[in-house]
């Protein structure tokens, strides 16, 4: 407590989020010093272990990174090993993965939104504490996932790594009656997801305003999600392909995750920079529904990102359902992706943000070396700052409120730690 | 005894597919957390209630030395003990690293391997303690967990079958994609509960599920090799998601 001079606050696993990881924060004659994220998730090593492997076998392989967005490491691998291959794949083949992936986001941005963080806000520790006050409310969570992972199994075999998706395209195409089944449960979760953005905005939203660049993909014709070229808020744009050039990842002693920078500088990838960047190509029901809620057109308190996610839900509903409209499986499914020695570039919109896949290939089309920079490595020194500034706010506050508030602040992120390969404890340590 | 049991589920090196797979039981969360205490499950709740637990799910593998011994701490407070997940079962994609040695891998993906506290290999729970029962996958199937959850709670053994993923396919009436494609398939080998997903989209099982009980893993190397694969690709192909079950080892080592 206050009476001594230094005083460590600390979590020592941190719930709700995807892995494990720990806090710690330095606090000294009440100005707040060293701040780490550790993450200490055992390391799986998926860039050394896919040495060595075929072409055709990362979209299986790097889905086994996270179980809570499978597709994204698929897509982004796969548009990888196409780049390095020289291979476009047919704008139908791209329809039925942005399908898929609007899967994803409504899965896993409806597991983030009811199960991991809602709780928070309203006082509970989980959903089914949560679930004995407001059964309707969980309920209408539930539903909104099932529909997301619905679409996954549909299109992608099965909802928890989808085993259709391949280099080129997909094994086999969904028939038409397949998807045209899922439109009247589509049109259900359109619902629930409007209601979804209502019940979150309504919700007491602690003060805190972040200055981080975004990052995101765009896309000139669409609020991109499987696709897209980086761009930044201060107004940089660049091709997947100069990755190397912008964002740089380091080690840090305290975690297994490495630590990313653009052009030498914190950032933030995920909703946030999304919604900032692309706001104007949100669907109608989208953009209407962030407007009556009165959702700032940049949001830069980290808590209100929840009715980003809320919004993105809304978003890909419609835009799954505007696929389906016009669908007419491709034939063939895929494309051949004959392999050639080269290094490929992949990127994709994941539900946390911007995921980066590059592959070298040999000329029989085996991988010598693979990058690969999930949204977790990029935010890492965001969290980081977002845990200063909070503390720095708060330093009259006892250790356990602060210790609260700084969990819950991780948990706007659910900093994905499977994904950065690398677990959550909180130490807030004050001199 | 009318107490609610209480049930605990814990990670170690895994992509959190497996344990997702309990949330993604939409229509059954609810109900099910009606019937039990869920007194342990940092991915859905930050309330934990101190052991022993009646039922402890285990998913991923045994990767650091601070694992090693939670493990057995684990063990101790849980009076049953399932696997859920190649991961935990098998040693998942990560025990890849088995066989190349785990300083080259951290080399690899780390300027500083040192800080890295990892063990050489990744082993599988039931080489540390005792398990009561292993759910394959990677990841398990919903219907499967649901079915040891209730068998555990009606006192009866899983009713989980222990044939290969062909037996599924001729289920559901797919032709084999071996005998009608010329597709390489792990589904002969390959331990059954997924429904025979892969093939029914035209391609081969991959073995996600790993080792069938009585695998005949000679006879199928001896097709593959047949059909003109070469040998490094069939090692590969049983060094994925299970690569250090012991029958898919030791397929992967032995030349048709
Ligand atoms: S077995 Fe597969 S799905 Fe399960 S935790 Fe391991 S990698 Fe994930
Ligand atoms: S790889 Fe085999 S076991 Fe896994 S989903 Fe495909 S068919 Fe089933």
């Amino acid at each position: 407590m206050t009476h001594r001079n230094t005083r460590s606050l600390q979590v020592s696993a941190l719930a709700r989020v995807e892995g494990e990881g720990a806090m710690r924060v330095t606090v000294d004659d009440g100005r707040v010093g060293d701040v780490a994220l550790q993450i200490y998730e055992p390391p799986r090593f998926f860039e050394a272990l896919l040495r060595g492997r075929a072409h055709t076998e990362p979209p299986d392989i790097t889905a086994r990174i996270c179980g809570i967005c499978p597709v994204a490491y698929q897509i982004s691998a796969c548009h990888a090993i196409e780049d390095a291959c020289g291979v476009r794949v047919p704008e139908p083949v791209r329809q039925l993965r942005r399908l898929l992936y609007c899967g994803e986001w409504i899965e896993s941005h409806a597991l983030h939104i009811y199960l991991l963080h809602a709780p928070d806000f309203l006082g509970y520790p989980g959903v089914v504490e949560l679930a004995r006050d407001h059964r309707q409310v969980v309920e209408r969570g539930l539903a909104l996932k099932k529909v997301g992972n619905l679409l996954i199994e549909r299109v992608g075999g099965r909802s928890i790594h989808p085993v259709n998706v391949r280099v080129g395209g997909f094994y086999r195409a969904p028939t038409v009656a397949t998807l045209a089944a899922l439109r009247a449960p589509l049109h259900r979760a359109l619902r629930d997801a409007i209601a979804t953005v209502e019940w979150v905005a309504g919700f007491d939203f602690p003060d805190l305003t972040i200055d981080h660049d975004f990052l995101a993909l765009s896309d000139p014709d669409r609020y991109a999600i499987e696709d897209g070229r980086p761009r930044v808020s201060t107004g940089v744009t660049f091709p997947v392909a100069d990755l190397d050039r912008h964002v740089v990842e380091h080690q840090v002693p305290y975690s297994t995750a490495l630590h990313a920078t653009l052009d030498g500088r914190r950032y933030l990838t995920g909703p946030l920079a999304r919604y900032a960047l692309n706001r104007p190509q949100l669907s109608a029901p989208a953009l209407r529904v962030a407007d009556r809620v009165g959702l700032e057109p940049v949001c830069r308190n980290p808590f209100r990102s929840i009715i980003v996610r809320a919004v993105e839900v809304v978003h890909a509903i419609v835009e799954a359902l505007t696929i389906l409209d016009g669908y007419q499986p491709p034939d063939p499914p895929y494309v051949p992706v004959p392999p050639r020695a080269g290094v490929g570039y992949g990127a994709s919109e994941a539900p946390r943000g911007s995921l980066f896949h590059r592959y070298t290939l040999d000329s029989a089309g085996r991988i010598t070396a693979a990058l690969i920079v999930p949204p977790t490595a990029q935010n890492q020194a965001a969290i980081e700052e977002d845990l200063r500034r909070l503390v720095q706010d708060r330093i009259g506050e006892p250790d356990t409120e602060l210790t609260a508030a700084c969990e819950r602040a991780i948990r706007n992120y659910d900093p994905c730690i499977s994904c950065a390969t690398h677990f959550l404890d909180l130490t807030v340590d004050r001199a | 005894m009318n107490r609610t049991p209480t049930l605990a589920v814990w990670k170690f090196a895994s992509c959190d597919g497996c344990q997702l797979t309990l949330l993604d039981c939409e229509d059954e969360l609810l109900p099910l957390a009606d019937r039990v205490r869920i007194a342990h499950f940092t991915e859905a709740s930050s309330a934990t209630v101190a052991g022993p637990y009646d039922l402890s799910l285990v998913e991923g593998s045994i990767t650091t030395p601070d694992d090693l011994e939670r493990i057995h701490r684990i063990r101790e407070q849980s009076s049953t003990l399932v696997t859920i997940g190649a991961c935990a079962t098998a040693g998942g994609i990560q025990a890849l690293r088995n066989l190349s040695g785990v300083e080259q891998y951290a080399a690899v993906v780390y300027a500083e391997p040192g800080y890295i506290d990892s063990l050489d290999a990744s082993t599988p729970i039931s080489a540390h303690v005792p398990v009561d029962f292993e759910l394959r996958g990677c990841p398990i199937d919903k219907g499967q967990l649901i079915e040891v959850i209730t068998a555990y709670l009606a006192g009866r053994e899983p009713d989980v079958p222990a044939h290969s993923v062909c037996f599924e396919c001729k289920q559901r009436g797919t032709p084999c994609v071996m005998v009608t494609q010329g597709t390489p398939c792990l589904g002969p080998v390959t331990h059954a509960g997924c429904g025979a997903l892969c093939p029914s989209l035209g391609r081969g099982c991959y073995g996600c599920f790993g080792p069938m009980n009585t695998p005949n893993t000679d006879a199928l190397s001896r097709q593959l090799a047949a059909s003109g694969m070469p040998d490094g690709t069939r090692r590969r192909l049983y060094r994925t998601f299970n690569a250090a079950a012991d029958a898919f080892a030791r397929a992967a080592e032995r030349r048709p």
